[in-house]
Formats: structure tokens, C-alpha cells, sequence
């Protein structure tokens, strides 16, 4: 496998990240800073990538950055045949409610900008010398209902979430799969300090449920699993409930 | 966005004492040390190394800082970030066949952790301490600076960094000597001793042919059978006599909750140091032993300090000088056992040289481990009279399991204290880097 991964030096995507290189996969990471790329993908090298691992400069908040990374990826990997994205931006609903300019950001990142390197990206692995591959992007169970922790962020992720779907709808059949990965409460960097749900994940329990779905080309994955039927219930609960509960 | 300290609940491996701190966790660890007040791992130090001076000063958790930075497959260098833990550098490189060059009795430290208390393992007496295999610490000192020392550059700074509690500075980086292994397995040897004088000469005997021993004894044997128990020595399996399959990762068990106080009572003590000491109903066991049963025999149960209780539980370990009749082993044994003192766990190794780190614990001598329930009355008293008599006879104890030593025993024991507090005041005038640990021992402010 020849992967591509925006956002891996960090939290879930460091994860699966690790996972690839420890079965041998080539691998070429995206990110907007330069030392802490180069730190990760020496890491990767050592856990079994083959080296050299390469790094290009990608900020989710500049599009135009977009481009010339993945053709430097698509160069350094003569080609690649899975894009994983797991950059994101997250705050919670207090801070986005009281700081616009936060909130214009995230919503950028999140989901205006993840759709364009999306595009970007879908491009290139349906015109690459594999006529296909994997687009494997991290989306959120926050999409999933309107809710009052996650408005803003919600919304972002749930605009994902529908584009991604199309995205599999469209072309599946031309070979393209698209993975939506859609995490409940994990422990990472981006949530320390937040209470832990019940079912929360670890980077790693959701890594290897991730390689799964990418290996097996599932549409939509839920992470930790048991937020698939967490979610059954929160969708068909009414909104009079939705309105009272603080979830 | 900077980073926010979190509320958390701190506390080591012990359970006592618990502090309501301020945490500060990323993969940054390079920016969140520029405000914290210390930096702790894994947290598997007993007491309170590893807890602010106040509730109200941050401390940063290494965790996430976890990457290999550099491994050099010719010479075995590996330089990696403070946060990785053992566990995770045995999955990456045992089956590899490398093998760091001293390790702890648990996988759960981190590597930062594993330079800052020094650790040993059941190769002291061959190998020393960690330290001595470490060639570069990556610290950020008290203001503000990175600074990068080893022998060969800034070796005040190096060498009370070894063994100096995270105290010099917050460790960031670390580079050392990995290990070349024949194979991933273990050929082990065990022994059931009959006494104190057995089991000294054993592990004297013992450290002649075998590259790793440690001793097991039985804490609450009294009379003839005092320091009963089993001896055990390993070395590297060649090849040969290894299985071809690497080792598998051992299926772990968790202690569901918190058990109560009456489980320790002292019939159950007796009845797990009895059923140990008879489970080895061989005078001699020999064969391929897995590495993680070896090294790591406890790491099976995941959050074992539960079955403390509510109190929480302590460590204590000290290194008594040699000598020819066992005496201060002995003593010691005698006053641990009709102090009131119960546990399950005693260990006993014979340590090598003193190595370089300034504050390191290890000097030549046995060094004696046991684990017990605190009591808020009895504990403390069997501490001072356990230190009282490690001084008379010259020994030391270990900081990193230490939370009851008063100031005045700890000085007495360590006339090296001075010269490595010199060191912190050069580096760090306002002891800015402090724990729990250095207000109570070492005169920092509170």
C-alpha cells in the first residue's frame, strides 16, 4: 500500500500511522509543521516504513497548499493508492459561541477545506496508475444529530460526513471507496482535560478498527464500535428530548 | 491555542498521597514544559516524585511525546522522546533483537521516567544503572533554555540528571544504548532457597555465571527461615534452544475495583507468601521462560495497587552494604517483620558499583524491596525505625519508592545530597522544577 496521510503526527492519525509502518507500507505524511513531520516520520521509519518516509508542507487553513503537497506525494511514491485524513480543527461549543473568528476557522478546516482536499485528492486516485484506491477520511459522530455541545462543530463534521457519502455513492463503481470514519469520545491531545464518556476510545483500539475498514473498504465506521448503536438511539430520539438533555 | 492545564487527581503508583493538580498533556511536550513546574510519566514512582510542590503548579505529562527519533542499526543508538514507554519499545524492537540495556520490573515507565529514577534491573550487578548506557539527555531547564547534555558536554548538568528525580530539568529527549540479543526468549533458572545465608551466597554464586538474578523472599518467614524464598537467574536464550516464534504479547487481567482494607489482613499475606514460596516445589526449575514473565511478572494485572485499598500502599527499598554473617539483611528483616510490617512482595538483588548519576540509588550492597499497606500511624513509625537502622549500617534508600523518609534520615544517608543540590542551583537558582518529593527531602520552598 502506498498512503498518503494529512494530520499523522498527531493523536489518532499517529496511530494509524503506526500501524501501517509496522506492516511495511510506504507512507507520506501531510502537515503544517515541518519539524514535527520530519520527527514523525523518522518515528515511522523505525517502526518498519520503508524509508525514506517523505513530508510535505499541507495546511488545512490554506488550500492552496493542497496541490503541490499531494504532487510531491504522488511523485516521491511514484503514485499512491490511499489518502487518510485525519487534520481537524476542534473547540468546544463555548469557546466557538464566544470567539467568531475560532469558529470561521474550524468551520474552514473542518469542512470547507477538508472537502477541497478531498477533491484534490479523489483526483489524483482515480486518475493514478491504480484507477481507485482509498479516500479514508476522519469525520465525527458529532454529525450525526444536532446537538448542544457540538453545534458548531456538528454542523461542520455532518456536512463531511454527507459529502463523503456522496463521494462513495458516485464513484464506488469506478473504484474509488471512500472510508467515513466517524470516532466517538477518544483520548487524545485534542480532548485532555474533557471528562471521558463511557465507551471512550484510545487512539490505538480505534487505529485497528480503522485499518480494518480501510483494508475491507467499509463506507462508514464507527469508533469505538459501540457508538454505532450510542448514535441508533441519539438519531431517533425526538426533539423535545434533544432540546431537554445536555448531550 | 496554548495549551490549558486540566484538573486531575494525581497521584504514583501508591495511591499516597493524592494531589487535586493541574495537568498538562500533549504531544508538544517541548511547548507545555516551558510552564510546568515538573514533568511525570507513566507515574509508576511509589510516593511523590512524581507530584507538584503545589496543588496549584502545573505538571506536564509526558504520554503523548512518544516518537523514535533516531536508531541507528550498526551501533544500537536509539534517540527517542521522553513520553514513549517501555512496553511500547519492547513491541518495537524485541522481536527486532534489541533489547534496552537495563529494565525496571515493569513495562508501564516511561523513558523519561526510566532516567530520571536511574532505574536497575536483575543485571545491576553486570551492567549498573540505565544511566550508564544513557549518552545524551535533551532537557529544558529552569529558564527556559533546551540544553542538550551528556559526558562530553555540560557533564554537572548530565550527571545529576541521572538519577535526579526530574529535578535538573524536564527531560525531553533522550538518547541511548539499545542491546543485541540472541533471541527474544529468556533461558531461566530457578531456585528455592531455604534461608538468609542461602540466599545471599545464591545471588553471590549466581552473579559469577549469570548475566540477571534477583531474589524473592518470603517477608514474613521468622527464625531459621528467615529470607526464605526463591532465587531466580536468567540470561538471553541462544537461537537454538529458543521457540522460532517471537514471544506474543501476554494477555492482561485488570483488578476490577478497589478491594477492602480487611483483605490484608495479615492471614492472607501469609497465605500468598506460603503459596509462593511452595508453588517452586522443585528445588530447581530450568527452561525457556517467556520475557515478559521473566522481567515483568507483575505487569499481568493491570492497576494491582488496588488491591491496596482505599489507603493506598508504600514501597521500601534500601541498599545495606555486604557483609560477612548478613547482618544488616538480616536485621533489617527481623525489625520489617516484628514491626508490624506485612507484604506480599520482597525482593532481594545484590547491586554492583555506584554508577554516575549523582543521586543514583544502587551502591555495592543487597538491595532490599517490599511492598505494604500504608497505615496513617503505624507506617510512618516503621519507616523512621527501618531508616534508623539503614543508616547505622550505612546504606541508603531509593527515592523513587520512598514517601514517608523524614529530611534529617535522608541527609544522613546521603552525604552526596549537598554536591547535587549545588548542581540544581546553578541550573535552577529558584527551583523553579520541583516536586512533593524535593519539599519534603531536599529544602526546596514549599
Amino acid at each position: 500500500m502506498k498512503a498518503v496521510l494529512l494530520g499523522a503526527s498527531k493523536g489518532m492519525g499517529r496511530a494509524v500511522a503506526r500501524l501501517l509502518a509496522a506492516r511495511g507500507d510506504r507512507l507520506f505524511l501531510l502537515g503544517d509543521h515541518v519539524e514535527e513531520l520530519a520527527k514523525s516520520a523518522r518515528d515511522l521509519e523505525i517502526r518498519g516504513a520503508p524509508a525514506p518516509v517523505g513530508t510535505a508542507c499541507c495546511d488545512l487553513l490554506q488550500p492552496a497548499t493542497f496541490a503541490p503537497a499531494l504532487d510531491q506525494a504522488q511523485q516521491q511514491l511514484d503514485g499512491f493508492d490511499t489518502v487518510v485524513v485525519t487534520a481537524g480543527l476542534f473547540a468546544t461549543q463555548e469557546q466557538l459561541e464566544n470567539d467568531p473568528q475560532l469558529a470561521a476557522r474550524l468551520l474552514a478546516a473542518d469542512f470547507t477545506n477538508t472537502v477541497l482536499f478531498c477533491e484534490e485528492a479523489r483526483e489524483r486516485l482515480l486518475t493514478g496508475t491504480e484507477k481507485g484506491g482509498t479516500l479514508c477520511v476522519f469525520s465525527s459522530v458529532a454529525g450525526e444529530r444536532g446537538r448542544k455541545p457540538v453545534v458548531l462543530y456538528g454542523a461542520a463534521k455532518a456536512g463531511l460526513s454527507r459529502y463523503l457519502e456522496g463521494l462513495d455513492h458516485k464513484f464506488r463503481a469506478r473504484g474509488l471507496k471512500t472510508v467515513c470514519v466517524k470516532p466517538g469520545f477518544v483520548q487524545t491531545g485534542m480532548t485532555v482535560g474533557l471528562k471521558p464518556p463511557p465507551f471512550a476510545g484510545t487512539p490505538e483500539e480505534v487505529a485497528r478498527r480503522v485499518m480494518k475498514a480501510i483494508d475491507r473498504g467499509w463506507p462508514e465506521v464507527y469508533v469505538p464500535s459501540a457508538w454505532r448503536w450510542v448514535m441508533c438511539v441519539i438519531r431517533r430520539l425526538p426533539r423535545f428530548v434533544m432540546r431537554r438533555i445536555e448531550f | 491555542m496554548p495549551q490549558q492545564p486540566y484538573r486531575s487527581q494525581i497521584a504514583g503508583w501508591g495511591r499516597f498521597p493524592v494531589v487535586d493538580g493541574l495537568v498538562l498533556k500533549s504531544e508538544n511536550l517541548a511547548a507545555i514544559s516551558e510552564t510546568a513546574s515538573l514533568s511525570r510519566g507513566l507515574g509508576r514512582s511509589y510516593g511523590d516524585s512524581s507530584l507538584p510542590a503545589r496543588a496549584d503548579f502545573p505538571v506536564a505529562d509526558t504520554t503523548l511525546a512518544d516518537r523514535l527519533l533516531a536508531f541507528d542499526p550498526a551501533s544500537g543508538s536509539l534517540r527517542a522522546e521522553a513520553g514513549v514507554s517501555l512496553l511500547e519499545l519492547n513491541r518495537v524492537f524485541l522481536r527486532r533483537g534489541w533489547f534496552v540495556p537495563v529494565s525496571p520490573g515493569t513495562q508501564f515507565v516511561a523513558l523519561g521516567g526510566m532516567v530520571a529514577s536511574d532505574v536497575h534491573g536483575k543485571n545491576h550487578h553486570v551492567d549498573g544503572c540505565f544511566g550508564e548506557h544513557v549518552r545524551s539527555v535533551r532537557l529544558r531547564v529552569a529558564d527556559g533554555r533546551i540544553v542538550d547534555c551528556s559526558d562530553a558536554s555540560e557533564q554537572d548538568l548530565f550527571r545529576a540528571t541521572l538519577g535526579g528525580m526530574g529535578l535538573t530539568g524536564h527531560i525531553l529527549e533522550v538518547e541511548f544504548q539499545m542491546r543485541p540479543i540472541p533471541s527474544p526468549w529468556i533461558w531461566g533458572e530457578s531456585e528455592r532457597i531455604d534461608n538468609l545465608d542461602a540466599m545471599a551466597a545464591g545471588l553471590k554464586t549466581a552473579a559469577r555465571d549469570w548475566p540477571m538474578t534477583v531474589g524473592w523472599v518470603d517477608c514474613l518467614a521468622r527464625g531459621a527461615t528467615l529470607g526464605r524464598g526463591i532465587l531466580m537467574k536468567g540470561r538471553w536464550a541462544q537461537p537454538n534452544e529458543a521457540p522460532q516464534k517471537p514471544p506474543s504479547l501476554k494477555r492482561r487481567f485488570r483488578v476490577p475495583f478497589q478491594f477492602p482494607g480487611i483483605a490484608l489482613c495479615k492471614a492472607s499475606m501469609k497465605a500468598f507468601n506460603l503459596a509462593y514460596y511452595w508453588k517452586h516445589i522443585q528445588r530447581v526449575r530450568r527452561g525457556v521462560v517467556h520475557p515478559d514473565s521473566f522481567f515483568y511478572p507483575l505487569d499481568i494485572l493491570d492497576d494491582w495497587n488496588l488491591i491496596y485499598g482505599r489507603r493506598g500502599f508504600t514501597q521500601y527499598q534500601c541498599v545495606l552494604p555486604h557483609a560477612d554473617d548478613n547482618g544488616p539483611a538480616r536485621r533489617f528483616l527481623e525489625l520489617f517483620v516484628s514491626g508490624g510490617g506485612m507484604g506480599f512482595l520482597c525482593v532481594i538483588k545484590d547491586c554492583g558499583p555506584q554508577g554516575k548519576g549523582m543521586l543514583s540509588f544502587p551502591k555495592p550492597g543487597m538491595s532490599i524491596a517490599m511492598d505494604f499497606p500504608i497505615h496513617p500511624v503505624k507506617t510512618p513509625a516503621l519507616v523512621d525505625r527501618l531508616n534508623e537502622l539503614v543508616i547505622a549500617d550505612g546504606g541508603r534508600i531509593y527515592l523513587t519508592k520512598d514517601t514517608f523518609t523524614r529530611p534529617e534520615h535522608f541527609r544522613a544517608m546521603e552525604p552526596r545530597m549537598d554536591a547535587f543540590n549545588a548542581v540544581r542551583r546553578k541550573w535552577d537558582p529558584q527551583s523553579r522544577i520541583r516536586s512533593a518529593q524535593s519539599v519534603r527531602l531536599l529544602g526546596d520552598p514549599a
